[in-house]
């Protein structure tokens, strides 16, 4: 292995690996990461290789198993290059068509393109397709291009180079002065300028200092930071050491989940092999700088996401929060000045030191600049990561590269910031994504979760699901947070049960402003988001249950019972049988009937109903219809001909 | 797990506490739970407190002071997966297995977990057995899968 001693030796390697690469040679790229995992994208590349060896193509088609490409929606994707022809939900028994096809024919493979669902025109092109057309992926996009268990990928797509610039060619203030006047921002959730956050501890006399990776991305439903560990491992690597070198750090730390293991295992061969080549180690690339990083698993604690019970939890103790009276910028990890930032804000510092910081001020609003990845997800038709410049109105998120809800369904609310954050309305939907605009909301920016709510789901269940999270993550430390979030979870379930009481409204509220004022961290302060912006847009549900003892989106299960329309039974027997509960009375010929006594509402008769019958229904706030008369129940089939 | 293979594990780490839940962490994945034996050698090793280990072993989620089943069953809770409809999942697999989260049966056949977000929210609601995923469940294709399972 060459380990590199300065610029010109980087730049000497980096063109000889070009010079061995032909562009025109085919090249499969496949997403790997672990969302593709899931839907079987190990199987299709055991497949390639066989393939492969079986019509002879050995040698003359590279495969490159790359990270996330984002359209999880749509995975396992294959890319076949130089053309960028893109195929959709592949199985292993399509490898032998795509490379008979089109690696020796260079004939599109039709059935396996992306089919617009508007006007049914077939693209072949990863770029023209809606989902992505729109996007603006500066971090995110080299993630579907290279391996990341290869630095000579990353080096190729001219990876080091901002390292290579800050160390040989910028002062450390230099470096510090550049992400400053970015104006970049911690994209884990807080939104501080990550400028200031490194002045305050370079600054600080202290001659041992820490820089963190905070890979503990914890909110349910998000996992943008999981696919750039994944996908491209060499970019955090290199955004943390121009963060150490612009504060004087000599020691870095990642933390990332232990529930992310192919992360974890990038992650540590990207050191490993970052160190042989010199840009990790002693004397980084002969610039006499020296940096090294370890890999710290978390262990299951979603309040380890906080930066002090971070480093608390690093110093091999309980991930208990500690008060700031100093901040840990200069009092972190071992009371040393410690930078903490997330994933995403480390990845977007080579970017900037490389192509400088008006060309990042250029993408964004006024307060928030850049891009941001968010991971949209829930009722959406194109579950994926889309990142977009900051100010893209959320409308264009949710439907130009969303495409909107399934199934013909209603919007209703979009989830931002994971179980802090808050529910944005239908009424707000022009609102342009930005950390002060979503706060404002009364939502917030958060790791860029993005939940997409349909008229099916119940607002103040959701509230409910995110304060039953944060009860079981709190940690006990203090008092609002522990016996305050019990209570609210405990009057929420009561209202999702029919058992809401005139003032628990206003309960809640007194409970929330308690937390908000009094909880040591942000996991206590920040925890009665949810169902404060629930209520402030959704008060008339809310209303409903406690009143009326119904649910409008008949959702919360003590509140609704399944009924049979006999209207429109036809009485073939799919939901008798797959009722597990068996509740359901009927036979052929015969309609059927919920004995609702019986029932348990777990809605698999709702689901089976074929829906041309549509016969299943669900109904709140009024009794179950009395069954018909047995003798009414008996259909007479009609002949053929009639 | 005997005292070898935990020594092995401390001297990794160069036996330093800061990285107790490291070598935690690797007994809880090599050995599946955490026996009593282990901890009190990790802490003569490292010279930590029992109560301090016990005291980590409680607080995070991926440590567990009980043996495991043969077969573990993750459901997806993630919010994604939840306004999918992953409580029905959940209380499928409840009265499937007679279990709640965080319990074994009796015969070690299987252990309920909930998880948080496996990150495959596309394929919601999601439940994993033994690391495979089963995506877009409902209740009647979970009855399936479960049943399959010896």
């Amino acid at each position: 292995m060459p380990r590199i001693n300065s610029p010109a030796e980087l730049e000497e390697f980096r063109q000889g690996i070009l010079s061995k690469r032909d562009p025109n040679k085919p090249c499969i790229t496949l997403c790997s990461g672990s969302a593709c995992h899931a839907t079987g994208s190990g199987d299709v590349a055991d497949s390639l290789e066989k393939e492969i060896e079986k019509q002879g193509l050995s040698g003359e088609v590279d495969i490159r198993r790359t990270g996330c490409h984002g359209y999880c929606e749509r995975g396992p994707i294959i890319v076949t290059h130089p053309e960028e022809i893109s195929y959709f939900q592949i199985q292993p028994e399509d490898v032998p068509e795509i490379l008979s096809e089109t690696i020796k024919k260079k004939k599109v493979v039709e059935r396996l393109l992306y089919t617009d669902p508007g006007t049914k025109e077939k693209i072949v092109h990863e770029s023209e397709i809606p989902f992505y057309k729109h996007q603006e992926r500066l971090v995110f996009g080299s993630n579907g291009s290279i391996d990341p268990k290869s630095i000579d990928d990353y080096l190729a797509i001219d990876g080091y180079s901002a390292l290579a610039k800050a160390l040989c060619g910028m002062t450390d203030e230099q470096v510090l002065e550049e992400v400053k006047k970015s104006n970049l921002r911690g994209r884990g959730g807080g939104g501080f300028p990550a400028g200031r956050k490194w002045e305050g501890s370079r600054n600080d006399p202290e001659p041992i200092k820490y820089v963190i990776v905070n890979a503990d991305e914890g909110d349910p439903g998000a996992y943008m930071d999981r696919s750039l560990l994944e996908g491209n491992p060499h970019s955090i690597l290199e955004g943390l050491t121009l963060g150490a070198y612009a504060i004087g750090s000599h020691e870095g730390y990642i933390y990332v989940r232990q529930e992310y293991p192919l992360a974890v295992e990038n992650v540590l061969l990207a050191i490993k092999t970052a160190e042989e080549y010199g840009f990790l180690g002693k004397n980084i690339l002969g610039s006499g700088f020296d940096f090294i990083v370890k890999v710290h698993q978390g262990a299951g604690a979603f309040v380890c996401g906080e930066s002090t019970a971070l480093m608390t939890a690093l110093e091999g103790r309980v991930g208990e929060p500690r008060p700031k009276y100093t901040r840990s910028n200069i009092k972190g990890l071992w009371e040393k000045p410690t930078v903490l930032n997330n994933v995403e804000t480390w990845a977007n510092v080579p970017l900037i030191i490389n192509k400088g910081a008006d060309w990042f001020r250029q993408y964004g609003t006024e307060g928030s600049k850049g891009t941001k990845i968010f991971s949209l997800v829930g009722k959406i038709v194109n579950t994926g990561l889309v990142e977009v410049p900051m100010g893209t109105p959320l409308k264009d998120i949710i439907y130009k590269i969303g495409g909107g809800i399934p199934g013909g369904r209603k919007f209703k609310a979009v989830q931002t910031g994971g179980p802090s954050g808050g529910c944005i309305p239908e009424e707000l939907l022009d609102l342009e994504v930005g950390f002060d605009e979503l706060t404002k909301a009364g939502s917030m920016m958060g790791s860029g979760g993005m939940i997409v709510l349909d008229e099916d789901t119940c607002m103040v269940d959701v509230a409910r699901y995110f304060i039953e999270f944060l009860t079981d993550e709190s940690c006990g430390k203090c008092v609002p947070c522990r016996e305050g979030l019990r209570q609210m979870l405990k009057i929420l379930t009561n209202i999702t049960e029919g058992k809401g009481r005139e003032g628990d409204i206003e309960l809640l509220e007194e409970l929330s402003e308690t937390a908000k004022e009094g909880a040591l961290c942000a996991l206590g302060k920040s925890a009665p988001n949810p169902f404060l912006s629930t209520l402030r847009y959704f008060r008339d549900e809310y209303e409903a249950h406690i009143k009326d003892q119904t649910c409008p989106a008949l959702s919360c299960r003590d509140l609704i019972s399944f009924y049979i329309d006999p209207a429109k039974c036809k009485a073939c027997m799919i939901c008798a049988r797959k009722c597990p509960a068996k509740a359901i009375d009927g036979g052929k010929s015969k309609i059927h009937i919920v004995d609702q006594d019986k029932c348990t509402k777990c809605g698999t008769c709702f689901e089976v109903c074929p829906p041309r019958f549509g016969a299943v229904t669900k109904i709140s706030g009024e009794p179950v219809p009395s069954p018909i008369p047995e003798e009414e129940r008996i259909i007479k089939k009609r002949k053929k001909n009639e | 797990m005997d005292n070898d293979r935990i020594d092995q594990i401390v001297d990794k780490h160069q036996a330093e506490a800061s990285s107790l839940i490291q070598v935690m962490l690797e007994i809880q994945s090599e050995n599946n739970w955490l026996p009593k034996e282990a901890l009190e050698r990790v802490s003569e090793r490292l010279e930590v407190p029992l109560a301090r280990i016990l005291h980590i072993a409680t607080f995070y989620k991926a440590f567990s002071l009980v043996p495991k089943g043969r077969h573990g069953i993750h459901i997806c809770v993630g919010t994604a997966c939840h306004v999918r409809g992953a409580t029905r999942i959940l209380d499928t697999v409840q009265e499937l297995t007679g279990i709640q989260p965080g319990e074994t049966d009796l015969d070690l056949k299987f252990s309920l977990e909930t998880v948080n977000c496996l990150g495959c929210c596309a394929l919601g609601p999601v439940m994993e057995i033994d690391g495979k995923t089963h995506g877009k469940m409902t209740t009647a294709e979970t009855a399936d899968v479960i049943n399959n399972y010896e």
